[in-house]
């Protein structure tokens, strides 16, 4: 098989849907986030929150949608902290995104060794199992990418849907997206610039963690440290990539999720010649290259970032 | 409820700011379809009134009753909903969103699945077809002119049903046109029945609109007088508690020429016009006009003067002297002084203290630094005494100037351009949306600069300032300039023929 042929299996193409249904969840959390003016790089620990939540409720006898539920509202918690201390207090996004995400890493850590303070290898759950769509899924290579797949990546695409009916055909939506852009205008309609930031931000930050929750009840079956492992960050790059609307930013999740599909198996077919770091370079090189190419004249929220202090002008 | 029953009433507003207070015991009524005007200098309180009464601050006295009721305060829900509507000064529009959006924004229940888009665009047009307020619902605001966002924000309070309609200087952002556009929806919406309260230091747009008016200084209501019983000279007099005096231009003999541009062209950029062969001589004791629609090439020309372009072709002479590589700083060595057009995007950086920008032109000159050190005492004291001799209203010199109001950094700006003494002056737009005091103020320095032996070119859109203080006027069109005309040589007519683009002659 020779490195074209690769993009032409049906494996291939289910193993960049699954990759990047993680990449999905999170980019649409974030989307939301930053389309209602708030940076919220607590991605990165959010995720870890969300993956450990979900695995630990399973493997604590709960039920597999139960885990996807708590680690919703694990997410939707630090989604609270992150939006006080960013929305009402107004302070720096950039700082207070860190911390949550160092706060959320440790705390995350050091619940897990309180948890299983006596093994050695992670231990494992029942993941979701793939559930083929009848019909569609006999479709070949298309049908068998987008219909042989786990509950939760469907989930996934049903969030991206909803994340762009919401924001562009309801009333809530448009009070998001006029936050992120003049948040006055929205005080001056009489709706809570307040209520609606630190809204966005739980729902961001609870898609964000199932985000997180699918890598351990849908991919690895288990959870282990450094899991997430730069996950959430790619995603804030795909909102910029993406110009701040879902169905550009899910393109833009498939897009880097083949290309990381697509190393994995030059790896195998080079045989060792070439070190396989230049490999796992490939999908973050062709990433900077695409955002240049692409979001250089994006049009970003103009209220992103920027506190809203009621009455000040 | 009676028709001459007040529709709004205010008692005793009272608010501070620390020790300032904006707005000092504030009372008065507002009938049914009746237009207020609150006039006022910068400063005055017109805003932080408004701004009570919509919500967005709570006055610390006094009571707001509308239609009989009282208003709760602090909320902008309850105001809209008891019927007042607000243009702000800054539109408070989200510019990704359309027209539609923007209007139909905290109209519907926020969590219905759909926004009635439909039945949005039928009740918009149908207004806009109402109150001659023409736009597209589905245009996004990004793409519209001042004009037509000015019109969104009307029909914005339209939409909610507004009974009581403020505007805030709502004219300082349109052109006549628009302007007399906006007059006639005004009399459109008192002929329904709405009440209008009409912001501005503008006194004769405040003659030709209102009803009533109440005149604001310092926080106080300085005077309350029938638009048909009071003249123009009054009001001033009350906004500003003294007379104004016409500024008197005493005649001088010109000097010798301290700037010298010989059929000077500038490459294209952006929107307007590049000059094209423009020659101008500005002498000593002189000011020259520059009148002209904008767009013409103004900006061009002061980029030019002020070293941020260069000449594709032609030459710059500074007293004679021909400067080897022309950019802001040479322009500065020079002895160019300059007002820029926009005193908050080019002539201050906000964020910035007062002394920080007072420096910042010349914190290399032997006066402000030592050994590559700033020397910040010095900075601070060169602060002290231009807010001590130009009468600057501010709280320290370490205040940020975005803190201080327009009329107060202009003058800032007035003082560190005049306090090196230039040779040339490049005055562009110097009393754009300043207040009557504050604009005679300006007009009083540059006057004194002149005598001084200055060359002054004036730069304005306002041909009354233009023909009142020029020796000379210039007229630019699409790039070009006519050629010099002294003072009353042309009728206003002429002029603006030649501001027109007819019959302009070569220079």
């Amino acid at each position: 098989m020779d490195a074209i042929e690769i993009l032409f299996t049906a494996t291939f193409w289910v193993a960049a849907i699954r990759i990047a249904s993680p990449l999905i969840f999170a980019t649409m959390g974030e989307l939301i986030c930053e389309r209602a003016g708030v940076l919220n790089l607590g991605i990165e620990g959010i995720m870890t929150v969300g993956a450990f939540a979900g695995w630990f409720t399973v493997y604590s006898g709960g039920d597999l949608w139960t885990g996807v539920v708590v680690a919703a509202l694990a997410g939707a918690s630090f989604g609270l902290l992150h939006a006080t201390l960013t929305v009402p207090l107004g302070l720096s996004q950039h700082v207070v995104g860190i911390g949550i995400t160092l706060l959320a890493t440790s705390l995350t850590y050091f619940t897990y060794r309180l948890a299983l303070p006596e093994v050695t290898s992670p231990p494992k759950i029942e993941p979701f199992a793939p559930l083929p769509i009848p019909g569609l899924s006999q479709i070949p290579i298309l049908g068998e990418a987008l219909f042989s797949q786990t509950p939760l990546t469907y989930l996934a695409f049903g969030a991206a849907a909803l994340t762009a009916w919401v924001l562009y055909r309801t009333p809530v939506g448009l009070a998001v997206r006029a936050a992120g852009e003049n948040p006055a205008a929205v005080e001056a309609q009489g709706i809570s610039v307040t209520g609606i930031r630190i809204g966005a931000v739980m729902v961001g930050s609870a898609l964000m963690a199932v985000g997180g929750a699918f890598l351990t009840m849908s991919a690895f079956n288990s959870f282990f440290f450094q899991m997430i492992n730069g996950r959430g960050w790619i995603c804030i790059a795909l909102v910029v990539f993406g110009s701040w609307r879902p169905g550009k930013a899910l393109l833009g999740a498939i897009l880097f999720a083949a290309f990381d599909a697509y190393q994995v198996r030059l790896q195998q077919l080079s045989g060792g010649v070439v070190p396989y770091q230049i490999f796992l370079m490939m999908p973050y090189v062709l990433s900077i290259l695409a955002l240049v190419l692409v979001a250089r004249r994006a049009t970003y929220p103009k209220a992103l970032m920027i506190p809203y202090q009621k009455g000040e002008r | 409820m009676t028709a001459t029953e007040p529709v709004l009433r205010l008692q005793n507003i009272t608010k501070r700011f620390g020790p300032l207070t904006a707005n000092d015991s504030i009372t008065f009524d507002l009938k049914r379809g009746e237009v207020i005007a609150l006039l006022g200098e910068n400063g005055a309180g017109k805003t932080t009134l408004m701004n009570i009464l919509f919500g967005h601050y709570v006055a610390d006295e006094g009571t707001v009753e509308v239609f009989g009721r009282p208003l709760p305060p602090g909320e902008p829900r309850a105001a809209l909903e008891a019927g007042i509507g607000m243009v702000h000064q800054h539109f408070t529009l989200a510019d990704n969103l359309t027209v539609l959006e923007n209007i139909a924004l905290g109209t519907q229940p926020l969590w219905r699945p759909r926004l009635d888009r439909v039945a949005a665009a039928a009740r918009i047009q149908a207004m806009a077809r109402d109150f001659g307020l023409e736009v597209h619902p589905g245009a996004t605001v990004s793409a519209l002119s001042v004009g037509e966002r000015q019109r969104v924000e009307i029909l914005k309070a339209l939409y909610r049903d507004a009974r009581i309609l403020i505007l805030d200087e709502p004219t300082a952002v349109l052109t006549p046109s628009e302007t007399e556009a906006l007059f006639r929806t005004l009399k459109l919406m008192v002929a329904k029945g709405l009440s209008i309260i009409f912001i501005s230091h503008k006194l004769a747009e405040v003659m030709a609109v209102s009803d009533r008016v109440l005149v604001l200084r310092a926080g106080r209501l300085s005077g309350e007088r029938e638009t048909a019983t009071t003249d123009r000279h009054e009001l001033a007099a009350l906004m500003v508690g003294q007379e104004v005096a016409q500024p008197t231009v005493e005649a001088v003999q010109p000097g010798r020429p301290l700037l010298e541009l010989a059929g000077v062209s500038t490459a294209r950029r952006g929107s307007g016009s590049a000059l094209d062969g423009v020659s101008l001589t500005l002498r000593a004791g002189e000011i020259t006009g520059l009148a002209g629609v904008s767009g013409n090439g103004q900006a061009a020309l002061a980029a030019l003067i002020a070293g941020t372009e260069r000449p594709t072709s032609g030459s710059i002479h500074i007293d004679r002297h021909n400067p080897a590589d022309w950019s802001p700083r040479a322009a500065l060595a020079s002895g160019i002084g300059r007002i820029p057009e926009d005193r908050h995007a080019v002539g201050s950086i906000g964020d910035m203290s007062v002394t920080e920008n007072v420096v910042s032109e010349r914190y290399r000159s032997q006066r402000f630094s030592r050994y590559g050190f700033l020397d910040w005492g010095a900075a601070r004291r060169f602060a002290e005494q231009i807010i001590t001799d130009y009468d600057v209203k501010c709280p320290s010199p370490d205040a940020r100037i975005r803190l201080l109001s327009g009329g107060n950094m202009q003058k800032l700006i007035l003082g560190r351009v005049l306090d090196s003494d230039p040779k040339v002056i490049l005055a562009n737009q110097p009393t754009r949306g300043l207040d009557v005091g504050a604009v005679a103020y300006v007009h009083g320095r540059l006057l004194e600069a002149r005598r001084r032996g200055a060359a002054i070119l004036l730069i304005s859109e306002d041909l009354e300032e233009v023909l009142a203080l020029s020796d000379r006027v210039v007229v630019m069109s699409k790039g070009r300039l006519s050629a010099p005309s002294a003072r009353g040589e042309r009728s206003v007519r002429e002029l603006g023929a030649l501001m027109a683009g007819h019959g302009a002659e070569a220079a």
